[in-house]
């Protein structure tokens, strides 16, 4: 077995443990995913929420709130990603301390994140059937009882959908933070395996990002049709 | 007709939209007294205004102009807070049903219960003698995916019975069911007004329906109400020409006047057309005999429907009358008398009645 690797994956092998190896490339990995996925989501989420709510057929329309929300979320999802990484350097700086490693990746990744997912919570959120919010009103729900009890109940099969989709697109930008020094597999796959010709390197860096990919999309259609009646 | 005794009271209700630059108004000067135990029905066509008006009842339409007191209180006068209780006092049930579709049959109708003071077990005993009560025992555990329209709606009437409330409104509940299952589910209703004494007011499109089970009927056009009374008095005695309409439609005589038209059949029926509305007590009196017997008239009968409306009868006929001018005139004199609505018909004309 280890004969066979050693001939394969030659650098795979060196590269595995170790300072800047596989195993901690992995672990910034999931760290970036994890975290970013957890606060771009409950930012996105409100955002989705303020957005729906103050929409002019929602249940607390708010013309001039709504459209300079939904101008500022379009404005962040218009910046590619790899310029906004270096365009709020000073203020990731100022947040975290450092620009580089997965720490200084979290900061441009939520940014980035954050109001895609709220476009699509907001999308989500919008095919909940009107009829039903009207009669959670005719049963006397407030506004906040109907954005818990009706909404986030009703749009949860959608919301884990585009959940799972915004945690893959996720991964991706890892990958290009992770390539200007955000570190993990991006990193792995091209400061290493590129830049030093080490192929090996580069295709089970990308492997481990697509059994990562198919991991995440599997937990999440399977909740999807726990939860779709 | 005692104040104390009206439960709703919409007191001159305005409705304006604006779309754009121009103003819509969908609902003018509207004023309906609906009393306890009432059902009340409120028919129109579509764009008549009566979806807009009926959720003004429960504020989820706000009027422009116009006061709604329900059971006593002046709902444009609440805040928020005391609205939202006010509105567990009128329960809804609408065309599309409007179920969360993510919560089982009996989920749903513990829906309105989460903030009550009654305890789980109460909850759930509450829960299950509604779903008793509209006869879903066995689908409890169902979600609504799983269920027929008429299933579906039983499940919201539950729902809407939740919180015991005095008045259930019904916004076309019946317009997306087959017949068989509309007539199950305003028996349902009417079963309801008569255990639980609640008050309903219900929207339609359909005659039939109020014709079922409404005591007393508001006929709405282009945002009025155009005219207003017993149930009796609107379908033996209707005075607006929409009103007519929708009676005729539904006791078919304009189909059968279309059809004599259409057939060609004018030039051969003889004599005068007339048609009779009749109610109660002169129903009885077997008009066509006595026309021959007192006037000498022949009369020949094109069409006729006889239906109990809350135990009165009433019915259309459709007569040709021959005999001579003289005791036409009478035979016409007496039936109008005899508390009979007579209407000359001239077939060969544009069917108009």
């Amino acid at each position: 077995m280890s004969n066979i690797l050693n001939t394969y994956l030659p650098n795979v092998v060196t590269n595995w443990y170790g300072e800047g190896g596989f195993v901690q490339a992995i672990w910034e990995t999931l760290y970036m995913t994890f975290y970013s996925a957890l606060f771009a989501g409950i930012i996105g989420i409100i955002l989705g929420i303020l957005l729906v709510v103050t929409d002019k057929n929602g249940i607390k329309p708010n013309k001039v709130f709504y459209n300079i929300l939904d101008k500022v979320v379009n404005l962040f999802r218009s910046i590619p990603f790899i310029i906004l990484l270096a365009v709020i350097g000073p203020f990731t700086r100022l947040l975290v301390g450092q620009t580089i490693g997965p720490k200084g990746a979290l900061v441009p990744l939520i940014i980035g994140t954050a109001p895609f997912f709220a476009r699509q919570v907001q999308l989500a959120l919008v095919e909940v059937d009107p009829g039903v919010i009207e009669a959670a009103e005719s049963i006397g729900l407030s506004p906040l009882q109907i954005i818990f009890r009706v909404y986030l109940r009703e749009g949860l099969p959608e919301l884990i959908r585009s959940g799972t989709l915004t945690i893959i697109s996720l991964i991706g930008l890892t990958a290009m933070a992770g390539a200007v020094g955000g570190g993990g597999l991006g990193n792995m796959a091209i400061s290493v395996g590129y830049q030093r010709f080490e192929n090996d390197v580069t295709i089970v860096s990308m492997l481990l990002i697509l059994v990562l990919v198919f991991v995440i999309q599997g937990i999440g259609d399977f909740f999807v049709k726990k939860l779709e009646h | 007709m005692s104040e104390e005794n009206n439960i709703v009271q919409l007191k001159n209700i305005d409705v304006t939209f604006h779309d754009g630059e121009k103003d819509v108004t969908a609902v003018k000067n509207v004023s309906i007294n609906v009393e306890k135990g009432d059902i009340f029905g409120v028919i129109g066509y579509s764009g008549a205004g009566k979806s807009t008006l009926v959720r003004v009842i429960n504020l989820l339409q706000k009027p422009t102009k116009g006061e709604v007191i329900v059971n006593g209180q002046n709902l444009t006068e609440l805040k928020p807070k005391e609205l939202r209780s006010a509105r567990r006092n009128i329960g809804m049930i609408f065309q599309h049903f409007n179920l969360m579709n993510s919560l089982s049959v009996f989920d749903n109708i513990l829906f309105p219960l989460r903030d009550t003071k009654l305890s789980k077990s109460e909850r759930k005993a509450k829960v299950s003698s509604l779903i008793n009560l509209v006869g879903l025992d066995e689908h409890a555990k169902k979600y609504p995916s799983q269920l027929s329209g008429g299933q579906k709606q039983r499940v919201a009437i539950a729902r809407a019975l939740a919180n015991d409330p005095e008045v259930l409104i019904s916004d076309e509940a019946t317009s997306a069911l087959d017949p068989k299952t509309t007539t199950e589910i305003l028996d349902l209703l009417s079963r309801l007004n008569k255990e639980l004494g609640i008050t309903v007011v219900i929207i339609t499109h359909e005659m039939d329906a109020v014709k079922q089970i409404c005591n007393r009927v508001a006929v709405m056009e282009k945002g009025s109400v155009i005219e207003e009374g017993s149930l009796l008095s609107i379908f033996g005695q209707p005075k607006q020409q929409l009103t007519k309409d929708f009676v005729n439609t539904s006791t078919r005589i304009s189909n059968v006047l279309e059809e004599i038209h259409e057939a060609g059949l004018a030039n051969q029926i003889s004599g005068r057309v007339v048609q009779l509305n009749y109610l109660g007590e002169s129903t009885n009196e077997p008009l066509v005999v006595s026309l021959y017997k007192r006037f000498g008239v022949e009369a020949n009968i094109l069409f006729s429907n006889i239906e109990q409306l809350q135990n009165t009868t009433v019915g259309i006929m459709l007569l040709s009358l021959t005999g001579d001018e003289s005791s036409l005139d009478q035979a016409l004199n007496y039936l109008n008398e005899s508390k009979v609505n007579v209407k000359e018909i001239n077939l060969k004309d544009e069917v108009n009645v």
